[in-house]
């Protein structure tokens, strides 16, 4: 082990042991939940089930019972499917890429981000399938054989990319978690006095050891997966903007549009893990583990995302005029003056305007703040998929198909309800899984602990000895 | 005499690091060490093979590649042709540039997997495995070293056990092999 330079701050705050740190993170699991907790599940699961509700109406009843017209053929549907697979892209963002780049703050905050990941990942595969309006079909997206008609999918269409790569990014995104999972679940087996919870426990963690070779296994399957992850997290969000930009719809025909999609992914989904994040510590009690700097550093992750963002915005808007295609510059002029302006203006001023604010120190560092801004970015976010998919359509080449779209109150149950869906796994999730990294910030514990760093406590003298290693 | 193994606990990882240090110094076969994180270092100290799932991850990788090629030369190119805005559609080569998102797509989905699936059989972790560390709270903040006299028959069993003292362990515990 390397001491780690005075400058950089520590990590982990207070004066933590390797057995502090399997006591706070498996306290809740062991205690009973608060009352808060079982008001906040009841709140998700009447909404999830008014959503449920929603969807089940709307595959009875048609996909008529959305606002969708001949004009506007895609509108919340497919808005909320990129939002939530944006959303979906920090958790293995944040665990593969910082892992690639050693970051020893991910492990503050890459559990619950991969699993925000998976549960937002399957709100957004919910919207796809419901729109196809027969549900039980939803299989004949996979190339099956001529059983179902002599004819293949067509594996030239960018919507079928996305069956396979949103497939492939769920299924690999939650194997990821898991495995990070097994040894922390083995800790809690081993811990747990509930017959029950030892019972289930011990069935989740695979009957892990923590053997030598299993740890020099573990290690590589994480950094394999987690090289093979960073590029499947590019391709992913690269396909989801090829629906639109090999399409021939002006403002959707946009070279830029796969690392714009990328990087506003990255930008969204760090704002979710914020914002989910920042009210995990305080239920949990993490703040020795989740602190300012770890805050800070998702702050200079969203300005950096939000710059490109913005840079993307502007020069769509460039380009558009200077190509000199009537169609492509009206598309743009219609979005920032048309009868969509105040969705294209809120969408200026969440994602541009507003992360730019946090150059500021004192603000980035401000975990109000921070907290208030990262809903902001995931209202702005929703409003750009929005800006870019009902602006571009309902206006289209003949004036007199020219529309506006109202959402139907379908629309936003379904929505709504994902959102429902979403906290109850969420919560589900943060009551019996381990929220942090048990074994993995153990390893970082000598190095970037205060009390290791600033040699007191338990850490008391550690470096003096120690600095030969 | 029996076979004995030997689990010698320490309550930090440093003082398993050097007492096994010490030991393989003086000839001590450690087979393997228990610890509630990855050590890193401590493969080298006892000898452990660094492990080839990496390669089998390539190896999946490659027959991920190899099926998607196959598979979808033969739904779009020989099985059934499909006219789709007039791109080419009876040369594999000609019409690849579309295919590649999916290529790349099964060849994570395959290597991923299949290297994922080989973890679990190789570390014997699967649902319902019982859990094999010799105490439970090698998961939660102590470090096991297990030493079997069965592979420390060149050295006396008095030697071994002072050696083992030598490294400041917590608690010794021995189990007979019968």
């Amino acid at each position: 082990m390397q001491k780690e330079s005075d400058i950089r701050l520590p990590l982990i705050l207070g004066d933590k042991s390797y057995k502090d740190i399997t006591d706070d993170i498996i306290r809740p699991i062991e205690a009973n939940p608060p009352k808060t907790w079982y008001i906040l599940l009841m709140i998700s699961i009447v909404i999830a089930l008014w959503g449920i509700g929603c969807i089940v109406y709307l595959l009875g009843t048609g996909v008529g019972s959305w606002g969708l017209n001949k004009t506007v053929g895609w509108a919340w549907d497919i808005t909320n499917f990129v939002w939530w697979v944006g959303i979906g892209h920090a958790g293995t963002l944040i665990s593969a890429v910082l892992l690639l780049f050693r970051q020893k703050w991910r492990f503050a905050i890459n559990r619950a981000a991969e699993a925000m990941t998976i549960f937002a990942v399957f709100m957004a595969g919910l919207f796809p399938l419901i729109h196809m309006g027969r549900l039980w079909l939803g299989y004949w997206v996979f190339p099956l054989p001529n059983q179902f008609g002599s004819l293949w999918v067509n594996f030239n269409s960018p919507l079928l990319w996305d069956v396979f790569a949103i497939s492939t990014y769920l299924s690999v995104s939650l194997v990821f978690w898991y495995i990070g999972l097994i040894p922390d679940f083995a800790t809690i087996r081993d811990r747990v006095t509930k017959p029950i919870y030892k019972k289930v426990y011990r069935v989740l963690s695979f009957g892990w050891t923590g053997d030598a070779k299993a740890w020099n296994r573990f290690e590589q399957v994480s950094l394999v997966l987690a090289g093979l992850a960073t590029p499947l997290v590019f391709s992913v969000h690269s396909i989801v903007s090829f629906d639109f930009a090999t399409s021939v719809i002006p403002g959707w025909h946009t070279t830029i549009f796969p690392p714009y999609f990328v990087s506003g992914a990255v930008f969204s989904g760090f704002a979710m893990v914020q914002t989910l994040m920042l009210i995990l510590r305080k239920a949990y009690k993490l703040e020795a583990y989740l602190h300012v700097k770890h805050v800070e550093y998702m702050n200079i992750v969203i300005i950096v995302t939000g710059s490109i963002v913005g840079v993307a915005y502007i020069t769509e808007l460039f380009v558009s005029w200077y190509s000199g295609v009537e169609y492509e510059s009206y598309a743009f002029l219609n979005r920032a003056t048309g009868p969509y302006w105040w969705s294209y203006w809120a969408m200026m001023t969440c994602n541009v305007i507003s992360p730019q604010l946090f150059w500021f120190k004192k603000l980035r560092t401000s975990l109000m703040f921070s907290f208030f801004m990262s809903i902001i970015i995931n209202i702005g976010m929703w409003f750009e998929r929005f800006v870019i998919i009902v602006t571009s359509l309902h206006r289209d080449y003949v004036p007199s198909s020219w529309t506006y779209f109202h959402p139907t109150w379908v629309d936003i149950g379904v929505y709504m309800g994902t959102i429902g869906i979403f906290f109850v796994f969420y919560l589900l999730f943060s009551r019996y899984f381990p929220v942090l990294p048990i074994a993995e910030l153990k390893t970082i514990l000598k190095s970037s602990g205060k009390n290791y760093k600033e040699g007191y406590g338990k850490g008391k003298g550690y470096w003096d000895k120690h600095s030969a290693h | 005499m029996a076979d004995k193994v030997i689990f010698a606990m320490y309550d930090d990882d440093d003082k398993l690091m050097d007492g096994a240090k010490h030991l393989v110094s003086n000839d001590v076969k450690v087979s393997d060490v228990y610890s509630p994180m990855p050590l890193h270092g401590i493969d080298s100290i006892i000898g452990v093979e660094p492990t080839r799932l990496a390669i089998t991850a390539f190896m999946y990788g490659i027959t991920g590649v190899m099926l998607a090629i196959i598979g979808i030369r033969y739904m779009m190119i020989v099985d059934w042709p499909m006219n789709i805005g007039g791109k080419p559609n009876f040369s594999l080569k000609e019409n690849m540039l579309s295919f590649v998102p999916i290529f790349f797509e099964f060849t994570v989905l395959c290597a991923a997997h299949g290297m994922a699936i080989t973890y679990l059989i190789r570390n014997k972790t699967l649902p319902g495995m019982p859990p094999r560390n010799p105490d439970p709270r090698t998961t939660d903040d102590k470090f096991v070293m297990e030493i079997k006299t069965s592979e420390n028959t060149h050295i006396k069993e008095s030697v071994l056990s002072k050696l083992i003292k030598d490294t400041g362990f917590l608690e010794i515990e021995e189990k007979s092999i019968l």
